[in-house]
C-alpha cells in the first residue's frame, strides 16, 4: 500500500499524510457459518508464501497448536455446552483483528514497524521491527508472533497487497461457505445485523456482532452465537489496551524517544564541533606493527 | 444425486445423515449455508459423532453406527402411525397401492424363501399380484391386508420410538424431535433433501441404508421435487463418471446388467432387461435397453458387430461368479490369481484387512501399478519397520510401476454428484515419463493385440477386432475418446414418425439417447453420455451461467445426464393436473399440449396428465418402489440387522433367532469369518472416515495438507478414556481381531457412550488418511483393522462399524 495511505506510523512523531481518504475496510467472521475446513489457512500460507512445518498431532483438530511466524491465521476448536446437555463445537478462525486503536502500534517503539493505512488495515514493515516484541505485549488479543529466525514480528496483514489492487482478502476468496466475508465496516455491518436476525430465529438470543469498544472497534469482526459469552471462542470479554502500554505510550515513548532524539542530536552536534572521529597516527602505527 | 448440488439451496429442510457434508464436502456445502441464510432452512445431523456438520447443525442426534435401518424404520413407522405422508403423492406415484403376492411373508427378521446354507434368497415370493390383463393388481383405498402400504404399515409397527431408542441408543425425545421435523414435509409446500455418502454405503446393510430414506422421500412426497431428492455426495471428483461407465465386474457402460453364463441366448438377454409394462400407459424406458446395448456393441467392435453375429453378443464376457473387490482379493488370497493390474488405485490402503491383502499381492506373479504417485500398493514389499512389515527377499511378485498423469495434466470430461459432465483442459505437461492413463491402455492393448494375432491363444476374437478408431491409436484423445462415448450415426437415422426425415446423417453425432437404434445404424459408448458431444460441439465444455428458474438449474452449464437433466423424476414436481406442487418452486408444468418449463421433462412431452403415466419411467410399473419387488438381495423391506461385527452379540429386533442376527444375504467367506472379533475380546464399536484436510490417501504427498492435519490420531470419548486411563494427547494401541494403529488419542465429548440394549456402548473413530507413504508424518493404514465383509448388494466393505480394544502406550522413560 502506498505511504500516501499511511494514518499512523510506529514511534513517530511526524504528523501522516491526509490528502486521501481510502474507505474504512473490514473481514466479517460468521461463526455460525464455519466448518473449520481450514481452507482458508492454506489460502493463507499461500498467498504470502509460508510453509509451517509438519508437526505431530496434539489432542486437537487445530493444527498448528498456536499462531506463529508462518501461520497467520488459525482454526481455534472449542468443545463448550453453554447449557448443560447442550454441546456446541465452536470453531474460530484466529488472527489479527485490526483495531481502531491498535495496541501493538502504541506499543511499539521502531519508527515505522507498524503503520496503519487509512483503509483501517494494520500492517507490520519487518524491515523497521527491532524484534522487541513490545507489540506482542500491547496486543489485547496475542495475536504477534516473533520468528524465531530472525526474531521480527508477523502477524496478518489483512492481505493489504492484495486489497491495494481491489481484490478482497485471500482467506476470504477461499472460504467455501461464506463464512468469511469483506468489504466496507458499514457494508460488513448491515450484513451482521442480517446474520444475527437468522440466529435469533434459530434459538441463539444472545447472537450479535463482535466489534468491541474498548480498542475502538475492530477491522476484523465476529457474529458470535453467543455474544453474551466471547470467552467461549477464547475471545476477551472486553479487550482494552494495557495500561502498562497506555503508561508507555502516554508518557514513557514520548520520553525514551526524546531521549533517543536527545542522543542523535547530541551526536550530530558533537560531529558538527569536533569533527569525525580519527585514528591517532600512533596508534596506526602500532596496529601496523602488530600485523 | 437425483437432484443437484445447487439444488440443496431450495430444500426447507436438510438431514445430513451417513455422511458428513461440511467435512467431506465443504465446497457443496456451501449450498446447505445457502438454504439456511436465505430460506431459512434448518440443518439436522444425525451421526455416532458430532462432527463438522453437527457443528453448524440446528439439531444433532447421536446414533449408534450400523443401526440407520432402525432409526430410519422408525421415521417410518411415525409417518405412518401419525398420518404425516403426502396422500395424493403415495397414491399415485409410487406403489404404495400395488397389491403383494400372498405367499410373500416376514417372520422374525428373515423373508420368504431363504436358504441359510446358501446365504441367500430366492425371491420369487417378492412380486406382486397380476391380473389377467397383466397388469398389477391396485386397491387405491390402500386398506386391502395385501397391498404395500399396509404391509409397510404392519412390517414398520415394531420400530417404536422406543425400540429405536433402544436399538440406536439415541435418546427417544432427540428421535422425536427429528421425525416431526421430517414429518412437517409431507406438506405440499415444504420439501427436505437428505445428503448422505459412505458413512451408509460401507455397512453390510449399506443399500437397504439408502433405500430406507428414499421410501421416507416417497411417503412425504419428496421425490422430483425442487429441492428435495435422495442425493449421494460422491467422494473423488470423478467417481459418478466411474459409476456411470461403469467400471465394475458386472455392468456395461450405461448400467447396462452384464450377462450371467446362463444367458447365452442373444435374444433371451435383451428380453430378459426390457421389461412390459405392468400398468395401462407406462412407458417402461428400459425397454429401450437392447438400442443401448447394440450401439454400445457398435461402440466396441465396428463393422464387426452385425446383426448376423448378433453384435458380437458372444464375444462379452458371461459372469461365471461375481468378481467384485472383495472376491477378487479372496482369489489373489487363495493363490487362484497371477496377475493384476491396479490403475488409479491404492488397494493395500483400500481394501479391508490390510493382511489378507498384504498376502494376496505376495503371491501374484506380477502387480502393475498405473498412478502420478507412488502408493503404499506399489511399495508393497518395501520394509517399513511397524507400519509395514515385509522381508523383500521372501516377496517375488514383480511390480511395474507405470506413471501416469494428474488431472491437471490432461484433458478430459468429470461427472460430478449432480450428474454434470463437465470439460476441463490441460494446464501442465507431466514430469519425467509420465503418460496419460490412455496412452498407458493403448500401449497395453497394442502389445496385447500383436501376441493374439502372431499367437492365436484362445480366444482372441474381443481383442483383435476390437474397435480403435482414433486419431491418435497409441493415445486416443480426450475429444475422441468423448465424441465416441456420446455416439454418432453410423448411416443415416431416419426419424420413425416420419421416414421421409432424417434425424442424424451418417457420420453426425447423436443428439440424444432417442436417436440410438438396435438395428446397428448407431454407435454410442455410453447411451447416458449420448448427446454430450453433439453436431453443437461439446456439450461438456459449456459455461453459461445464465439461469431462467432462478432456482440455480443454471442449463448451460456442462452437461447433465440424462439429456440435460437437472433433477431427476420432475414429473413428480407436479400433481395430477400437471401443476406445480408449490409454484415458487416450478419447473416444469403441463400446459395442455405438452410438458414445458424451466428443466428438460422427465416425461414424454405429450403425455397428458390424465393419461396416468407415472413419473418413475424407468420402472415398468411407472411408480417408486416403496417395496422393492426382487430388486435387493435381503428382501423389499428394509429390516434392521447387526453389522457383523455386533457389540451386543445379539439382534434386539429379532433376539431368539440367531439367522436374523447379521445381514442373512451377505456373502462371507469362511477365512474371513475366522477373523471376525467378538465384544468381549473388542468392546467397542469403531468407525473409520474422512477428515477434511485430506483426500483418501492422496494428500498426505502434499505438504499444505500435510501441515493441516500432520499425524495419525483416533477420537474417543471423554468417559472411555477415563475408563481406560487415557489422556487427551496420550499414544494409544487400537486394536481389531486383524490388526492394530497406534496413534494420538484426541479426546472428546463430541463421542460419547450410547446406552443401547442395556448396555453402553463406547465409539472409536478413526480418520484413515495415514500411511507409510508421503510427506505426512509416517503411519498405520486404517485397514488393519477392517472386516473383510461387503454390502449383501454392492459388497461395499463394512468400514463404519466393526469392534476394536484399546489401549494406552506406556512412556517409556528415556535411559
Amino acid at each position: 500500500m502506498a505511504t500516501l495511505d499511511i494514518q499512523a506510523r510506529s514511534a513517530t512523531t511526524t504528523p501522516s499524510p491526509g490528502v486521501r481518504q481510502q474507505l474504512d475496510v473490514a473481514k466479517l467472521i460468521d461463526i455460525s457459518k464455519c466448518i473449520g475446513c481450514k481452507a482458508c489457512q492454506v489460502a493463507c500460507m499461500e498467498w504470502n508464501d509460508l510453509r509451517d512445518e509438519v508437526g505431530h498431532n496434539t489432542g486437537s483438530y487445530q493444527y498448528p497448536p498456536d499462531l506463529n511466524s508462518k501461520s497467520w491465521t488459525l482454526m481455534r476448536f472449542y468443545e463448550v455446552e453453554p447449557e448443560p446437555n447442550r454441546l456446541e463445537w465452536l470453531i474460530r478462525k484466529d488472527g489479527c483483528m485490526h483495531c481502531v486503536d491498535p495496541g501493538c502500534l502504541a506499543a511499539c517503539p521502531a519508527p515505522g514497524a507498524i503503520v496503519q493505512y487509512s483503509n483501517g488495515i494494520v500492517d507490520f514493515n519487518q524491515d523497521h521491527c527491532i524484534g522487541c516484541g513490545y507489540c506482542i505485549a500491547g496486543c489485547p488479543f496475542d495475536i504477534p508472533r516473533l520468528a524465531e529466525i530472525d526474531q521480527k514480528a508477523y502477524k496478518c496483514t489483512l492481505c493489504s497487497d492484495r486489497i491495494s489492487v481491489g481484490r478482497e482478502p485471500a482467506c476470504v476468496k477461499t472460504c467455501p461457505t461464506g463464512a468469511i466475508t469483506f468489504g466496507s465496516k458499514s457494508d460488513m455491518l448491515t450484513h451482521a445485523s442480517t446474520r444475527v436476525a437468522d440466529l435469533n430465529s434459530r434459538g441463539f438470543q444472545n447472537a450479535a456482532l463482535y466489534d468491541p469498544p474498548g480498542v475502538g472497534g475492530t477491522h476484523v469482526m465476529y457474529v458470535l452465537q453467543h455474544a453474551d459469552r466471547p470467552e467461549l471462542y477464547g475471545l476477551p470479554k472486553d479487550p482494552t489496551i494495557s495500561p502498562m502500554v497506555e503508561l508507555w505510550t502516554g508518557l514513557a515513548k514520548p520520553l525514551a524517544i526524546a531521549t533517543m532524539a536527545f542522543v542523535g542530536f547530541a551526536s550530530l552536534f558533537h560531529y558538527v564541533t569536533k569533527g569525525p572521529n580519527s585514528v591517532s597516527k600512533e596508534i596506526e602505527k602500532e596496529e601496523e606493527e602488530k600485523a | 444425486m437425483t437432484n443437484h448440488w445447487v439444488d440443496i439451496k431450495n430444500a426447507d429442510l436438510i438431514i445430513i445423515m451417513g455422511g458428513n457434508a461440511a467435512e467431506a464436502h465443504p465446497c457443496g456445502f456451501k449450498w446447505v449455508t445457502e438454504a439456511k441464510a436465505h430460506r431459512g432452512a434448518r440443518l439436522i445431523v444425525v451421526d455416532p459423532r458430532f462432527n463438522r456438520s453437527a457443528a453448524v447443525a440446528d439439531v444433532y442426534a447421536p446414533i449408534r453406527s450400523g443401526s440407520d435401518i432402525a432409526f430410519l424404520g422408525g421415521v417410518i413407522h411415525y409417518l405412518l402411525s401419525n398420518d404425516k405422508i403426502h396422500h395424493e403423492y403415495v397414491r399415485n406415484f409410487t406403489n404404495a397401492a400395488y397389491l403383494v403376492r400372498e405367499d410373500f411373508d416376514f417372520n422374525d427378521g428373515i423373508f420368504s424363501g431363504y436358504d441359510a446354507d446358501k446365504r441367500q434368497y430366492d425371491r420369487e415370493t417378492w412380486d406382486y399380484q397380476l391380473g389377467d390383463d397383466g397388469y398389477v393388481q391396485i386397491d387405491d383405498t390402500m386398506t386391502h391386508p395385501r397391498c404395500v402400504h399396509q404391509l409397510m404399515k404392519q412390517h414398520y409397527s415394531r420400530y417404536t420410538p422406543e425400540v429405536v431408542s433402544n436399538v440406536c441408543g439415541t435418546p427417544k425425545e432427540d428421535f422425536l424431535k427429528i421425525a416431526e421435523m421430517i414429518a412437517e414435509t409431507s406438506a405440499t409446500d415444504k420439501v427436505m433433501t437428505i445428503l448422505y455418502a459412505l458413512g451408509w454405503t460401507q455397512h453390510t446393510t449399506g443399500s437397504q441404508n439408502i433405500r430406507s430414506m428414499a421410501m421416507i422421500q416417497l411417503l412425504l412426497g419428496n421425490i422430483g421435487r425442487v429441492g428435495g431428492g435422495v442425493n449421494a455426495l460422491r467422494g473423488h471428483s470423478n467417481v459418478q463418471g466411474i459409476t456411470d461407465m461403469n467400471l465394475v465386474t458386472n455392468v456395461l457402460p450405461g448400467y447396462l446388467r452384464l450377462a450371467s453364463d446362463k444367458e447365452q441366448d442373444f435374444q433371451g438377454y435383451l428380453d430378459a432387461r426390457s421389461p412390459k409394462p405392468l400398468r395401462p400407459n407406462q412407458i417402461s424406458y428400459w425397454q429401450n435397453f437392447p438400442n443401448f446395448w447394440v450401439s454400445l456393441a457398435k461402440a466396441f467392435y465396428g463393422d464387426a458387430a452385425t446383426p448376423e453375429n448378433n453384435f458380437c453378443y458372444d464375444w462379452f464376457p458371461k459372469l461365471d461368479q461375481p468378481y467384485d473387490v472383495l472376491h477378487m482379493f479372496e482369489r489373489m488370497h487363495q493363490g487362484q490369481m497371477n496377475g493384476f493390474i491396479s490403475q488409479g488405485f491404492n488397494p493395500l490402503a483400500s481394501v479391508p484387512c490390510v493382511r489378507k491383502v498384504h498376502e494376496g499381492l505376495s503371491k501374484l506373479k506380477y502387480l502393475v501399478v498405473i498412478d502420478p504417485l507412488v502408493t503404499e500398493t506399489s511399495e508393497f514389499w518395501r520394509d517399513m519397520g511397524d507400519y509395514n512389515e515385509a522381508t523383500p527377499a521372501d516377496i517375488q511378485t514383480e511390480v511395474f510401476r507405470l506413471p501416469s498423469t494428474c488431472f491437471a495434466e490432461e484433458a478430459g470430461s468429470y461427472s460430478n454428484s449432480s450428474r454434470t459432465l463437465q470439460w476441463h483442459w490441460k494446464a501442465a505437461d507431466p514430469p519425467g515419463d509420465a503418460k496419460t492413463d490412455t496412452g498407458i491402455i493403448a500401449g497395453i492393448f497394442y502389445g496385447l493385440r500383436r501376441l493374439y494375432e502372431q499367437e492365436g491363444g484362445a480366444f482372441p476374437d474381443p481383442i483383435v477386432n476390437l474397435s480403435w478408431d482414433y486419431d491418435h491409436p497409441l493415445e486416443p484423445s480426450a475429444e475422441d475418446l468423448a465424441r465416441e462415448f456420446s455416439g454418432s450415426a453410423l448411416v443415416d437415422v431416419a426419424d420413425p414418425k416420419d421416414p421421409t426425415q432424417t434425424l442424424a446423417k451418417a457420420g453426425e453425432q447423436l443428439s440424444g439417447f432417442g436417436q440410438l437404434r438396435n438395428d446397428g445404424s448407431t454407435a454410442c459408448g455410453n447411451w447416458l453420455y449420448c448427446g454430450s458431444w453433439s453436431e453443437a460441439g461439446n456439450l461438456m465444455a459449456k459455461r453459461g451461467t445464465n439461469d431462467p428458474s432462478g432456482l440455480g438449474f443454471y442449463p448451460d452449464w456442462g452437461y447433465t445426464w440424462p439429456a440435460n437433466r437437472r433433477v431427476l423424476y420432475n414429473r413428480a414436481n407436479c400433481d395430477m393436473q400437471g401443476q406445480p406442487w408449490d409454484p415458487t418452486r416450478a419447473t416444469i408444468h403441463w400446459n395442455g399440449q405438452q410438458w414445458v418449463g424451466n428443466d428438460v421433462p422427465d416425461m414424454r412431452l405429450t403425455a397428458a396428465p390424465e393419461e396416468d403415466v407415472g413419473p418413475f419411467i424407468m420402472h415398468p410399473d411407472g411408480v417408486g418402489h416403496l417395496f422393492a419387488l426382487k430388486s435387493m438381495a435381503e428382501g423389499p423391506l428394509p429390516e434392521h440387522y447387526e453389522p457383523f461385527e455386533t457389540p451386543l452379540g445379539v439382534n434386539p429386533m429379532h433376539p431368539d433367532n440367531p439367522l436374523a442376527l447379521n445381514n442373512p444375504a451377505t456373502r462371507i467367506f469362511p477365512n474371513d469369518r475366522e477373523q471376525l472379533g467378538g465384544p468381549d475380546e473388542y468392546p467397542y464399536v469403531a468407525t473409520t472416515y474422512r477428515l477434511t484436510e485430506h483426500f483418501h490417501y492422496w494428500t498426505k504427498n502434499v505438504l499444505l495438507n500435510s501441515i493441516l492435519q500432520p499425524s495419525q490420531f483416533i477420537e474417543m470419548g471423554e468417559e472411555l478414556a477415563a475408563e481406560k486411563g487415557i489422556k487427551n494427547g496420550d499414544q494409544v494401541k487400537v486394536f481389531s481381531k486383524r490388526g492394530y494403529i497406534r496413534a494420538v488419542a484426541v479426546v472428546t465429548k463430541r463421542l460419547r457412550g450410547l446406552a443401547v440394549n442395556g448396555r453402553t456402548v463406547h465409539t472409536i473413530g478413526i480418520p484413515i488418511h495415514w500411511g507409510f507413504i508421503g510427506v505426512a508424518q509416517k503411519g498405520y493404514l486404517a485397514n488393519r483393522l477392517t472386516p473383510f465383509v461387503g454390502d449383501a448388494n454392492a459388497q461395499t466393505p463394512e468400514f463404519k462399524a466393526f469392534l476394536v480394544n484399546i489401549e494406552k502406550i506406556p512412556t517409556t522413560t528415556a535411559v
